[in-house]
């Protein structure tokens, strides 16, 4: 878990047990828990206002939980102030200190707790070989574009030597392209590190790019912990469902159920899928675009009579939009293998889909 | 204060509070207590002072009313203590300059924030700046100067045709008094108003124009309005300033023209009675306030926008 | 019409300006003519024998070591005590700090007389309480900076503040999170952001106090500043020395006024390229 040379490096874990907190009546975690193990890299994904931030402001020690206990390598971090924590947080705007150049920045962290100049002048340029970065030393923040300045702040923050590493958005001002050359960069240099790192986003494509481990959240609770598979093949309820991907949702009840799987009944005829685990809730019906399929006859089962209403190209895949004789709309997504057809509008066809990829689900865990 | 705690620790917290404290309270709350109190106070020999005579009275402040002369005022003649007059003309001479100084100022400030190339602006504004960081009395010395019965004004208006004889500027009443302040502080109204106008968007005078409105009201019905904030900050400062000025009545005054700083100051520094001083300070302090509170009120705007 | 609008504003820019810096030609040029009276009609040829006698005058010369003195004096207690004051207004909220706030503008409205007396009033009145004949409580130079600060701290409190809202507080967070303490956070982050106001706030404070006359007329004791001496002088008969001092000073302006310009369009020149090499180093990224 070494890296270049360095003495120490250890990652931690971290756990949250029954973590609250309160900004006056409102509550903006409520009862987290979740155990995040040594140098894995977890994200929490979220809208915002979900308590992603408030989770990592609590676990960097910039707020105390309300209720619960926060454990850093096993160990009680409650009222411990931010510099006493083995954590380095990087904010969403990077917050590098303008008036110094790069290497100061860097090595800031080693400057307070009293380390000669040359030395910091040497892990300086250790840490920017790292982030790639040579020869940036004597430049100002002003100089270096977006993802030189993403590169800055994480060989910042990895210049203490944290044991965790708490990402607030980092890449969020970034643009596309380069957010995308970051995400690959990112997860290198956690592997390289071996630093557990916690990414807090709202991008679904980034937690699940990156992560081991993804906690989806909403309104303060968590609603899911699962690998990036688990959560977008087997979300437990509709949010998590609905914010990693695109659905048809269906309304209805559920008729039999049996082996985990159960007939759901609604106005647009009776379909079979996957039953989740409602708790005594009600449920709707949720299957993802590119697992429907269009058909010109009428399949065995899950099979909805459509008239296409819009066909768009989206280069990799194609978006086809129907509405159905009950009324419902729908979506399916082709992909664009270079010899895929597309459908005309107002064709007559079928939506269908694979029982065992629709599921039953109720909606997000919140507080009633 | 949780927030100050958090950013900056109790230590530099309690240093930057016990700093404030000291300048709030030794600087200026306590000593303006000090005077209000010491204005009640008859004017007695040291030893006297603490002593059976030394009580409370509103002596000092009927001193005001105190010796009055005859003035008349559209044709009517009535009879008006000394200081109550000399007060009524500080303030009103002190509103003159602030009108006057409003309508020079507003067209320059329109044409920094809005005409300008911004590239010359710079240079425009400092060269603006200049004559603040010189000296006040230089200043006031400089119209003294200029004013002089041999002057340069008088021998340029001679030379000009312009007049037959020379005049004498500082014996014409308030004249040299009130050109002395409007030099001295018509900077105070221009660069608020300017940096009111600078927030406006040009955009608003292009869709005016647009529209068909000419340029008066462009500036009555958008421009005006706009900087309204910014007009009351240098009125109040121009106002507050040359009510206040010692320096520029006493240069540029002429025999007739007293300003009640002057008044304060002959109490002070020549009648050495510090006591009576104090009362007519208080008087100044409390009608200025009065009056700027009033104009604030009647302008709708806040203490907060005029320090801007 | 609307470029005939345009050149009648150019006029009176012209104008304005003229009004403004003429009196400042006027009095210059009244220190080289070889007149008793100052003027600079009618011209009686140029001397600088006012220049040699400016020298030689002793009590304008102490009257200005004493000015720079109180200015240095204000200059350094406004800048302590007006930025701290802007920093714990920037970090506080609700009625304390509208209160809080309220008090300190108000210090630049209270006319000077008003501070001259009360000052002096206050702290001799503390000495004759006190028994005491120690310097502080008598009337003198150091009453006049105080009375100075009483108002000149709010301009420097101002500069600061506005300045502090351009700061971004995660600095501070960022510093704390890496292991700053606070002092290291004030010193090494929070200071040097504010360095140019204060720096602007110091050179406010300086000029206002040499150009402070109210207040000083009232607490000076014997003492003179320059615009005490100037003042007397006026009233009691004029040289034109006072021109000769008037000119160095406004040359000395001048010449700092030009080296602030230019180190301005210095910085902004520098401040321009690195922006251009961001955007250089962004779009070989994106390559």
């Amino acid at each position: 878990m070494n890296f270049r040379g360095t003495s120490q490096t250890m990652s931690a874990g971290i756990d949250l047990e029954n973590v609250c907190c309160d900004f006056g009546t409102f509550r903006a975690v409520d009862n987290a828990n979740v155990s995040i193990r040594p140098g894995e890299f977890f994200s929490f994904l979220g809208p915002s206002g979900c308590g992603k931030t408030t989770i990592l402001r609590m676990v960097s020690g910039f707020i105390e939980p309300t209720q619960g206990v926060i454990r850093i390598g096993g160990e009680d971090v409650r009222g411990k102030r931010p510099n006493q924590r083995p954590t380095a947080l990087i904010f969403q705007n990077l917050a590098l200190f303008p008036l110094m150049p790069i290497w100061e920045n860097i090595t800031f962290g080693l400057e307070v707790r009293g380390v000669d100049k040359a030395s910091r002048r040497k892990r300086a340029e250790e840490l920017l070989q790292l982030v790639d970065l040579p020869g940036a030393a004597e430049k100002m923040v002003s100089q270096l574009s977006g993802g030189q300045k993403q590169r800055v702040a994480i060989a910042r923050a990895l210049a203490v030597e944290p044991q965790v590493m708490l990402l607030d958005e980092p890449l969020s001002a970034l643009d596309l392209k380069l957010r995308q050359h970051m995400r690959a960069e990112l997860r290198a240099i956690q592997q390289r590190t071996g630093v557990t790192f916690i990414y807090i986003t709202h991008d679904q494509g980034e937690a699940l790019a990156m992560s081991d481990r993804v906690g989806v959240m909403s309104q303060g609770r968590i609603q899911q912990i699962a690998d990036p598979r688990e959560i977008y093949n087997n979300p437990v309820n509709g949010f998590v469902a609905s914010f990693v991907g695109e659905n048809n949702i269906f309304k209805g009840e559920v008729q039999q159920a049996a082996d985990g799987m159960a007939s759901f009944s609604t106005p647009h005829g009776t379909f079979r899928a996957r039953l989740g685990d409602l708790g005594g809730r009600d449920g709707k019906l949720y299957v993802r675009p590119e697992h429907t399929v269009i058909s010109v006859a009428a399949e065995a089962e899950n099979s909805v009579p459509v008239t296409i209403t819009d066909v768009s190209f989206e280069g990799n895949f194609i978006t086809v939009h129907a509405t159905g004789d009950s009324g419902i709309h729908l979506t399916a997504e082709i992909r664009n293998d270079g010899s895929a057809t597309m459908p005309d509008r107002g064709t007559r066809a079928y939506m269908a889909f694979d029982p065992a990829r629709a599921a039953i689900l109720p909606d997000a865990n919140v507080r009633g | 204060m949780q927030d100050l705690l958090r950013r900056y620790g109790p230590g530099l917290t309690l240093i930057m509070g016990l700093m404030v404290a000291f300048w709030l309270l030794m600087l200026v709350i306590i000593p303006n207590m000090t005077l209000f109190e010491q204005s009640f106070r008859p004017y007695l020999p040291v030893r006297e002072v603490g002593g059976p005579n030394d009580t409370y009275s509103l002596d000092n402040y009927l001193k005001v009313f105190d010796g009055t002369i005859e003035r008349s005022f559209l044709g009517f003649t009535f009879q008006i203590p000394v200081h109550v007059l000399t007060f009524w003309l500080t303030i009103w001479y002190s509103m003159v300059v602030t009108v006057i100084c409003f309508f020079m100022a507003y067209p320059l400030a329109y044409y920094m924030a809005k005409i300008v190339n911004p590239r010359s602006l710079p240079t425009l504004i400092l060269l603006l700046f200049i004559p603040l960081w010189v000296s006040e009395v230089l200043r006031a010395f400089a119209w003294w100067i200029i004013l002089a019965f041999r002057g340069p004004l008088n021998w340029l208006l001679l030379n000009l045709g312009l007049i037959e004889d020379p005049i004498r500027w500082t014996n014409m009443g308030y004249t040299g008094v009130v050109i002395g302040l409007i030099y001295t502080y018509v900077l105070f109204m221009l660069f608020p108003i300017y940096n009111a106008i600078q927030s406006l968007d040009t955009n608003q005078i292009e869709a005016a124009e647009d529209l068909g409105a000419p340029w008066w009201k462009i500036h009555w019905r958008i421009v005006l309005p706009h900087s309204k904030p910014g007009i009351a900050a240098g009125s109040v400062m121009v106002f507050m300033l040359s009510a206040g000025s010692l320096l520029v009545p006493s240069i540029l005054g002429s025999t007739t023209s007293q300003w009640f700083t002057q008044t304060i100051n002959q109490w002070f520094n020549d009648a050495l009675d510090w006591n009576t001083a104090s009362a007519y300070a208080f008087l100044l302090l409390l009608l200025c306030t009065l009056f700027v509170s009033l104009a604030m009120w009647v302008f709708r705007v806040k203490l907060s926008d005029i320090a801007k | 019409m609307h470029r005939f609008r345009q050149n009648l504003a150019h006029l009176y820019m012209v104008l304005f300006l003229v009004f403004l810096l003429a009196p400042l030609v006027v009095m210059s040029g009244a220190a080289f003519n070889d007149s008793k009276l100052p003027s600079i009609v009618p011209w009686r040829g140029f001397t600088t024998t006012w220049f040699s006698q400016m020298v030689q005058d002793q009590r304008m010369m102490l009257a200005f070591v004493n000015t720079l003195w109180v200015a240095v004096a204000v200059a350094v207690i406004s800048v302590v005590v007006g930025t701290a004051s802007a920093i714990l207004i920037n970090s506080i909220s609700g009625k304390v700090r509208t209160v809080l706030y309220g008090l300190m503008i108000s210090t630049i409205l209270i006319p000077g007389v008003v501070i001259g007396i009360s000052t002096m009033i206050l702290w001799t009145r503390m000495g004759n309480a006190l028994g005491t004949e120690f310097f502080l409580f008598n009337p003198g130079l150091h009453l006049s900076v105080l009375g100075q600060v009483s108002y000149i701290a709010a301009m420097v409190m101002l500069l600061v503040l506005a300045r502090l809202q351009s700061f971004d507080a995660d600095l501070e967070e960022a510093a704390l999170d890496l292991g700053a303490s606070h002092t290291q956070v004030m010193r090494r982050i929070l200071l040097p952001h504010l360095y140019p106001a204060v720096g602007a706030g110091a050179a406010v404070a300086f000029f206002q106090s040499i150009e402070n006359f109210n207040v000083t007329q009232f607490t000076r004791g014997g003492a003179d500043t320059l615009t005490v001496y100037v003042f007397s002088q006026v009233r009691s008969g004029i040289t034109p020395t006072i021109n000769a001092l008037a000119f160095l000073l406004i040359c000395v302006t001048l010449v700092l006024a030009l080296v602030y310009e230019i180190n301005r369009r210095r910085r902004a020149r520098i401040q321009a390229e690195r922006e251009a090499e961001a955007r250089r180093a962004e779009e070989a990224m994106l390559l």
